[in-house]
């Protein structure tokens, strides 16, 4: 009898996996881009969203919160319009919210004030980020955060299950995948086919309700030294018109693009 | 002071990509009036280099078949300390991507993917980079002494020159097991949308999965790779890895066809770096006839068939 309790306490005694889930704030995918004096991002009429390379991974670290008991935090490097979106990774069951207060520049001072954010809090085992944010497609986020607390890094992330501190992984990689295993703690670069469309979570009532009792946690900035500068912007030129051929004179195609442009 | 160039292969091969990449960078090391040196794994496929002006090339042997992300990344941190290299070039795949921003930070380097031109070197080091999914493009000044470039895919066009290419093997001592690749799936007797020259995409046009023979003909033919649009990979129709646009796979491909999709502006996006597009749908007030430089209003499945059936004929006159 004695015996049976011990072992059902050392059941209990599972390790709980610790996720970390970075989330950009990205216009919507919809949105036309312009730029004021071809300086600035222009965001008049613009509605932002989570990242949605980010929210693939949320989604799969709140399957493992689900699943497999693990605690979801999220965190965000931006000003307090971001608030919105870390109500709803909240409301879709993350624990924790944090917002580092400043203007995201670039993806080196994110990674940079992640890590800062990592070091002075607790360990986490799985730190996601999307494979690259829509808006400046940099790709790094991830990538340094991973170099700078020297853990292996998972890229372009398709799969990913966690059984004993092990994660096994999939890369997607250019005309195929890589199975990869990899002991935790580890960084993983998210992506569609982490979790389906599908998968994605819309918030409910309940967790709406359970999201506006908790609070975003605010944090002060690091002093970072940007080494690098956005001058300016512009904008591919117009298009020139297009060329209708009709569907009855397929061979003005074929020729067009065979003699003129070149192509096949 | 050197530029150097990472050279991806498979299989023993190089990778297609090379000899814009390698082009890349012998035209910026030139302009920085320095030598322009090349390092690769587990390839003796040494001598196309050389038809490209690189000078030195230096191949690793890994002694492991897949990508090693962590064993190359300490091997090219250290030849860049060795070579005393100012700049590395890199290309856009998957693989590129993956170590550009690792290496960038091991060797206190400032990573810039997405470029698609020679930098400006005037005043500052000034990189032109495509951003918001090819909706824009930003000119971003780097005060960093070290550089990662990421070239854009098919923005910079091989130029043939001869030089004398010596070339070096070595050996990896002490790989790092941290990240263990267990196996490899690859996609065998198709096309990648990274690598094609033409991509033909079908989209909710083709009312059904059971039609897609239209295109996977049409790309047979044309040798061409096979993608499709959002809804179609969401539906389950075709797999994830099909689906190009802005949170799918971009496509720099000599040719784009696409047939039944209307043109979301996410779409559009990420097929934007394509040279030339064409477009076939029944509907002359899709979107897409807006962007492309082709077009054709007709019924998909009246259009395609007759428009294989052309091109066979084509090929077998040529």
């Amino acid at each position: 009898m004695c015996y049976n309790i011990k072992c059902f306490i050392k059941f209990e005694k599972i390790y709980v996996v610790k996720v970390l889930v970075c989330i950009n704030s990205v216009p919507d995918t919809t949105s036309k881009i312009n730029f004021t004096d071809n300086k600035e991002y222009d965001s008049t009429n613009i509605q932002f969203v989570i990242n949605p390379n980010d929210e693939f991974g949320l989604t799969r670290a709140i399957w493992l919160k689900e699943k497999q008991n693990a605690t979801v935090d999220v965190i965000n490097v931006g000003q307090s319009q971001s608030d919105k979106l870390l109500k709803k990774c909240l409301a879709i069951g993350a624990d924790n919210a944090y917002r580092v207060n400043i203007e995201a520049i670039n993806g080196e001072m994110v990674a940079d004030e992640i890590i800062n954010f990592i070091k002075s809090k607790n360990h986490y085992d799985l730190i996601i980020a999307g494979r690259e944010s829509i808006d400046y497609n940099g790709g790094m986020v991830a990538g340094f955060i991973a170099s700078k607390l020297n853990f292996p890094f998972v890229t372009n992330c398709v799969g990913l299950k966690i059984e004993n501190n092990i994660a096994y992984l999939t890369r997607e990689i250019d005309g195929g995948r890589e199975n990869i295993k990899c002991n935790l703690p580890i960084v993983v670069g998210s992506q569609k086919g982490l979790v389906e469309e599908s998968d994605l979570k819309i918030p409910n009532m309940r967790g709406i309700m359970l999201a506006s009792k908790k609070e975003i946690k605010v944090l002060g900035p690091s002093k970072y030294v940007s080494s690098s500068k956005i001058i300016r912007f512009e904008k591919p030129s117009e298009k020139k018109e297009i060329k209708m051929i009709s569907p009855d004179n397929l061979d003005e195609l074929i020729d067009i693009l065979q003699n003129k442009v070149k192509v096949i | 002071m050197s530029v150097l160039v990472f050279i991806e292969t498979e299989n023993g091969l190089l990778k297609k990509n090379f000899s814009q990449i390698a082009s890349y960078g012998v035209a910026l090391s030139k302009k920085l009036g320095v030598k322009c040196i090349a390092i690769a794994f587990n390839t003796d496929d040494c001598e196309k280099l050389s038809e490209f002006g690189i000078t030195e090339f230096t191949v690793f042997n890994s002694g492991h078949k897949f990508f090693d992300c962590l064993n190359y990344v300490n091997i090219i941190c250290n030849f860049l300390l060795e070579n005393h290299c100012k700049i590395l070039v890199t290309s856009s795949s998957a693989d590129s991507k993956y170590i550009g921003p690792l290496i960038a930070n091991k060797w206190d380097g400032h990573y810039a993917p997405n470029v698609v031109e020679i930098p400006s070197t005037d005043k500052n080091f000034v990189v032109k980079q495509s951003c918001y999914t090819n909706k824009a493009f930003s000119y971003t000044e780097i005060y960093k002494e070290r550089i990662v470039i990421g070239v854009s895919n098919n923005s910079f066009m091989p130029v043939k020159e001869k030089s004398d290419c010596k070339v070096k093997f070595e050996n990896l001592k002490d790989r790092i097991k941290t990240i263990e690749v267990l196996s490899v799936d690859k996609f065998t007797g198709r096309k990648t949308i990274a690598d094609a020259d033409i991509v033909v995409s079908g989209g909710r046009g083709l009312k059904g999965p059971e039609n897609w023979y239209l295109i996977e003909d049409l790309a047979e033919v044309l040798g061409a790779a096979t993608a499709c649009s959002k809804p179609i990979s969401d539906m389950g129709w075709r797999t994830h890895d099909e689906h190009v646009g802005q949170t799918g796979k971009p496509v720099s491909s000599k040719l784009y066809i696409a047939i039944g999709i209307s043109g979301a502006i996410q779409h559009v996006a990420g097929i934007a770096k394509s040279k030339v597009k064409v477009v076939i749908n029944n509907d002359p007030e899709a979107p897409f006839f807006k962007s492309a430089d082709f077009g054709i209003v007709g019924d998909a499945f009246d259009v395609v068939p007759k428009l294989i059936q052309k091109l066979n004929e084509f090929k077998s006159s040529s």
